[in-house]
């Protein structure tokens, strides 16, 4: 195992220019789960960004929130102002695990690790985040949903860090928002169907989580809410929903249950809003 | 940077931390997880390995005073941070749970101990969340969980 220990950003940008094949860890709740069972992991090289400073913690700046890599779920959850500005971050943070996941767990990591099944990463996209990547080269920023370009890929490369990310407030506040998760149970469950609703002054945002090979908008959905015919039934909006996603069969659900299921949702929630 | 980069496999470094209070420096492999450290070097197997992927809460103990997972937790993180596990508890602290049900077979109930613990000293989490979605990262396959939150119940309300 090679491991480096940057103690501060400039340091763990230039290991990260100099070993294109090194793995960036903050709380390790994904890299760690397979551990014990694949001993190939503990042969690669980590850059273990516990010891950064500038990478920890929630800051608040005019007009938006900033999310440092290190910024726990714990870290959201215990933030009286994220929890009132924000309510969708602290609603899916409380759905990763339960206080041991999220006293560890990153929203940056979430982003970085790209499951199609994050749970942070539906409402950060909804709040129309982006996220700063850093490198030895300079630093850029990309819209959270243009940041994934297929399964597990994603527009960062092996040199950059994902060091922040920043999630606009809004000028007035949003009049829809909120967040479903359907699990095999409530707490400590992979998501079948993850999807947050937000609507705001820039128009309707749906995205999905678990229905696509990334987490994604959902963009003739929120094309359909903006129009005028009324949804009648949940399967008025099975037509936007395919175009929208391609949900497969897997150890957690069938792709017919997760179109279905994510019609239902969406239409009774859409209900009560 | 510190001087334990560029490490093959089975190699150890020096890393300090606080154990229940005291401080300690020790050698260890930097790829063993809190867990493997604790049990294995130190000794101290009253965390216990339940899934070992971080689901089932058995191997909780305190890192800088919040609930985690020690099969997640790589030692090298460790550094400088302060570490409780369950051989930190006041044994009296534990008789609600032992009166309510809360354990059977025993292999959650360290785990069990230890979130159930840090609830009750975290009071103030309970005016946002209940004592059962505080619970939910810790497993158990015998109480079918009321005995648990009757337990904490108790303990909270100062009942024996």
């Amino acid at each position: 195992m090679k491991l480096l220990q940057p103690e501060s950003l400039p340091e763990a940008l230039a290991m990260l220019a100099e070993q294109p094949e090194a793995i960036p860890i903050a709380g390790g709740t994904d890299l760690l789960v397979v551990w014990p069972t694949r001993p190939a992991e503990h042969d690669r090289c980590y850059v273990d960004l516990s010891g950064v400073p500038e990478l920890k913690g929630v800051r608040w700046t005019d007009g938006q929130l900033a999310l440092g890599a290190l910024a726990t779920y714990w870290d959201v959850i215990r933030d009286a102002r994220a929890t009132r500005e924000l309510p969708l971050l602290g609603r899916a943070a409380r759905q990763v695990g339960a206080i041991q996941i999220q006293a560890r767990g990153t929203w940056a990591g979430n982003i970085a690790n790209a499951s199609p099944a994050a749970d942070g990463v539906p409402v950060l996209m909804a709040y129309d985040a982006v996220v700063v990547l850093d490198s030895a080269h300079g630093r850029e920023a990309v819209p959270l949903s243009d940041f994934y370009q297929g399964y597990k890929r994603m527009r960062r490369r092996s040199d950059q860090l994902v060091v922040e990310i920043r999630i606009p407030l809004p000028r007035t506040p949003y009049r829809v928002q909120w967040f479903e998760k359907v699990g095999s149970r409530r707490a400590q469950a992979i998501a079948k169907v993850g999807l947050a609703v937000v609507r705001g002054e820039q128009g309707w945002r749906v995205v999905a989580a678990s229905m696509a090979p990334t987490v994604r908008r959902c963009p003739a959905i929120e094309r359909r809410l903006a129009g005028s015919t009324p949804l009648r039934s949940p399967d008025d909006l099975l037509p936007a929903i395919e175009q929208d996603v391609a949900p497969i069969d897997d150890i957690r659900s069938t792709a017919h249950y997760r179109r279905r299921v994510m019609a239902r949702v969406l239409y009774y929630g859409l209900q009560a809003t | 940077m510190t001087d334990n980069q560029f490490r093959t496999p089975h190699s150890t470094f020096r890393t300090t931390f606080t154990l229940n209070g005291t401080p300690i420096t020790l050698a260890v492999d930097p790829a063993e997880r809190l867990l493997d450290t604790l049990r294995y070097r130190l000794g101290l197997t009253g965390t216990k390995e339940g899934c070992g992927e971080g689901e089932c809460g058995a191997c909780t103990v305190y890192l800088n005073g919040l609930p985690v997972v020690s099969c997640l937790v790589p030692i090298y993180q460790v550094r400088g941070a302060r570490v409780e596990t369950v051989e930190s508890l006041d044994p009296a602290t534990l008789e609600p749970l032992r009166r309510s049900g809360a354990t059977q077979c025993g292999a959650c109930t360290p785990g069990v101990v230890m979130t159930a613990r840090w609830i009750d000293a975290h009071r103030e989490l309970l005016h946002s969340h209940t004592v059962r979605e505080l619970m939910a990262g810790n497993l158990c396959r015998c109480t079918g969980y009321d005995g648990i939150i009757d337990g904490i119940a108790a303990g909270l309300e100062g009942r024996p």
